[in-house]
């Protein structure tokens, strides 16, 4: 390797320079909005009118991000937004492993029909007004659930697990069945601490999914300021130029908000919105990236 | 051992008499309870939120008033399809659909691709390594954040519009949320800037898979770098392009609504409204449900429909790759 590395042909030399430029400005590219938006949050709010920030704050001050979190619906909306995450994550993690080991496992018998019925709801959908409709009929508008119950069950994250299950030595479920244990036991015991890997990146999907979904909050709570959620507002103010939710009434608290937020205040409220997560995915890379290419093998 | 296979055993035993068979299912049943208890409940749940809006496709053979039960609503055949066909807003609607996921589809192929390429063919790791990681990074934020990027990125005193008049590019600050023929390439951009890295993911497990001797031989043949990504590199992920661009023919109508409804403004609505939005427009908003759900329906079957001809299209395909 090494001494293929020294003598570089002339345009093998070019070819590199190139691509490192190429690949360099894709990153810039990549990060500046977000190194913008943030030097923008740290800059005096008056200050950032005369335009000219770019990567440095011009004015440096916490303030804004002190504004914010006075902002009790934006308060309200962080607790939400946290709570919707959590529980729908684990009732989504819940599903899709009890699904995929029931749905791994040869002998089951009705893997079959089960496998073909789940699949199928990857292939269609009712259609946003008559799921609108279903939703109404099951009394879950204004209500915390519609966050969570309607996608507890994800077909791809069944998937992904599943051939994730397929992997390990069928062996494992064999012995243990032979001490005694039961299916449930089986799959508590054995396969859950075994799934670790693919459990993480299925969680981070469900997680990233929760955290980052704004549109059931228009259409399902919009007119529910105890339910709304920090996606939510944080659309609200920086759309200033629609008039929220066609379900809350023209004159709330957060279109007057949206009028009056400086620049500044908007870009604390997007870092506030995007920072959890950004801090946790470095962390998962190695699992989600296992876990994509064993989805797309699979589907 | 004998208590894991007994299920087939079982099966291959009886194909005798139904109540043999019937016995055999019940006993299974009880055997088997934990794996039904982890499973049927996740069915029903299924049928309840994904089969159960199918029937409220019957909506659209209604005059649907949600005061009155199913069976006291007025049935009107196929009036709402009658009147979706001839509204021209519809065929505006259906137009910026196609154009904006036909965008979609081929720049979400095209960039990943070259990506995932060029960053195979970066030797240093913590560079290959830290570019990647970068490259995931929009697709966690929200589209709610990403329109706000961009709303302020092509702003009049913009990035965007300060690098075109410093490069002499544009006299003046174009005003590109305001002006319709700019909204679809601003999506496609936007979908571009978000998921190039993460769609990438894909094509560089893919790459890896080649055979490293393929680049040797070709290196000892003289091939230079273009040549070697040319002849081995492409070639070589050939059927995944494949499988990944039959798949998303599929997806066509289906490229959502998040993007278009938080980028776009009433500037632009003959540009930005899609399917989608139509349907929430007509039949949420202003509660036309069943003609709404006309579109839903529309909507759907053409996205089945779309499916199965890319299915089709995909056996044909993995059978001539085989041969």
């Amino acid at each position: 390797m090494s001494s293929k590395a020294f003598n570089l042909t002339k345009g093998e030399r070019t070819f590199n320079i190139i691509n490192y430029a190429v690949l360099t400005i894709i990153v810039a590219v990549t990060l500046y909005p977000f190194l913008n938006v943030l030097a923008i949050s740290l800059n005096d709010s008056t200050d950032t009118v005369r335009g000219g920030i770019y990567l440095w704050p011009r004015e440096f001050t916490l303030k804004n991000y002190e504004t914010i979190f006075g902002y009790t619906t934006l308060l309200q909306g962080f607790k939400i937004s946290i709570l919707r995450t959590v529980v729908g994550t684990l009732l989504g993690l819940l599903s899709a492993s009890m699904l995929a080991f029931t749905l791994s496992r040869p002998d089951f018998r009705s893997r079959k029909f089960i496998s073909v019925f789940l699949a199928l709801t990857m292939y269609f959908s009712g259609g946003m007004v008559p799921v609108f409709i279903l939703m109404r009929d099951l009394h879950l508008l204004g209500t915390f659930g519609v966050y969570v119950l309607p996608g507890i069950v994800s077909a791809f994250n069944v998937f992904v697990i599943r051939s994730f299950i397929d992997g390990l030595p069928y062996a494992l479920q064999e012995s243990a069945k032979l001490d005694g244990a039961n299916d449930f036991q089986i799959y508590y015991k054995v396969i859950l601490p075994l799934c670790k890997p693919v459990l993480a990146t299925i969680a981070l999907f469900l997680a990233v999914g929760q955290w980052n979904s704004w549109f059931d909050t228009y259409l399902y709570n919009g007119n529910k300021p105890s339910l709304t959620t920090l996606q939510y507002e944080l659309m609200k103010i920086l759309d200033s130029t629609q008039q929220g939710s066609a379900m809350t009434n023209a004159n709330d608290l957060a279109n007057q908000m949206a009028q009056v937020s400086p620049e500044s205040i908007k870009m604390a409220i997007t870092i506030v919105v995007t920072v959890p997560i950004l801090v946790v995915y470095p962390f998962l890379q190695r699992y989600f990236v296992g876990g994509m290419t064993l989805g797309a093998v699979k589907a | 051992m004998e208590t894991l296979t007994a299920g087939k055993a079982h099966t291959a035993n009886a194909p005798g008499t139904p109540r043999k068979k019937k016995r055999s299912f019940w006993s299974d049943l009880i055997r088997q309870r934990y794996l039904y208890l982890m499973s049927i409940p996740f069915v029903i749940w299924l049928f309840i939120f994904n089969y159960l809006p199918i029937w409220g496709w019957t909506m659209a053979f209604q005059n649907y008033k949600p005061a009155k039960s199913f069976g006291d609503q007025e049935w009107v055949g196929f009036d709402q399809f009658n009147r979706l066909f001839h509204d021209d807003q519809f065929y505006l609607v259906l137009r910026n659909t196609l154009a904006m996921s036909g965008m979609g589809l081929i720049a979400g192929f095209i960039f990943p691709i070259l990506f995932a390429v060029l960053l195979n063919e970066v030797k240093s790791m913590p560079f290959k390594r830290i570019t990647q990681t970068i490259s995931y990074l929009p697709h966690f934020v929200s589209w709610v954040v990403v329109a706000g990027i961009v709303t302020s990125m092509l702003s009049l005193d913009g990035i965007v519009n300060q690098l075109l008049m410093w490069l002499h590019l544009a006299d003046e600050p174009i005003q590109f949320m305001a002006k319709g023929h700019w909204f679809w390439g601003i999506v496609t951009s936007s979908d571009i800037w978000k998921e190039t890295g993460w769609n990438a993911i894909i094509y560089l497990a893919a790459i890896t898979g080649i055979d490293k001797e393929l680049y040797e031989a070709a290196k000892v043949d003289g091939a230079g770098r273009f040549r070697q990504m040319w002849n081995i590199t492409l070639p070589g992920i050939r059927s995944t392009i494949m499988v990944l661009f039959i798949m998303s023919i599929g997806h066509l109508l289906s490229i959502g609504y998040e993007k278009q409804m938080l980028l776009g403004n009433n500037l632009v609505t003959d540009y930005s409204q899609v399917l989608d939005l139509y349907a929430l427009n007509y039949g949420i908003k202003i509660a036309h449900f069943s003609y709404g759900t006309a579109i839903s329906m529309f909507n759907s079957v053409i996205s089945v429909l779309l499916l199965f001809t890319a299915n089709g299209l995909f056996k044909k395909f993995a059978k001539e790759s085989i041969m």
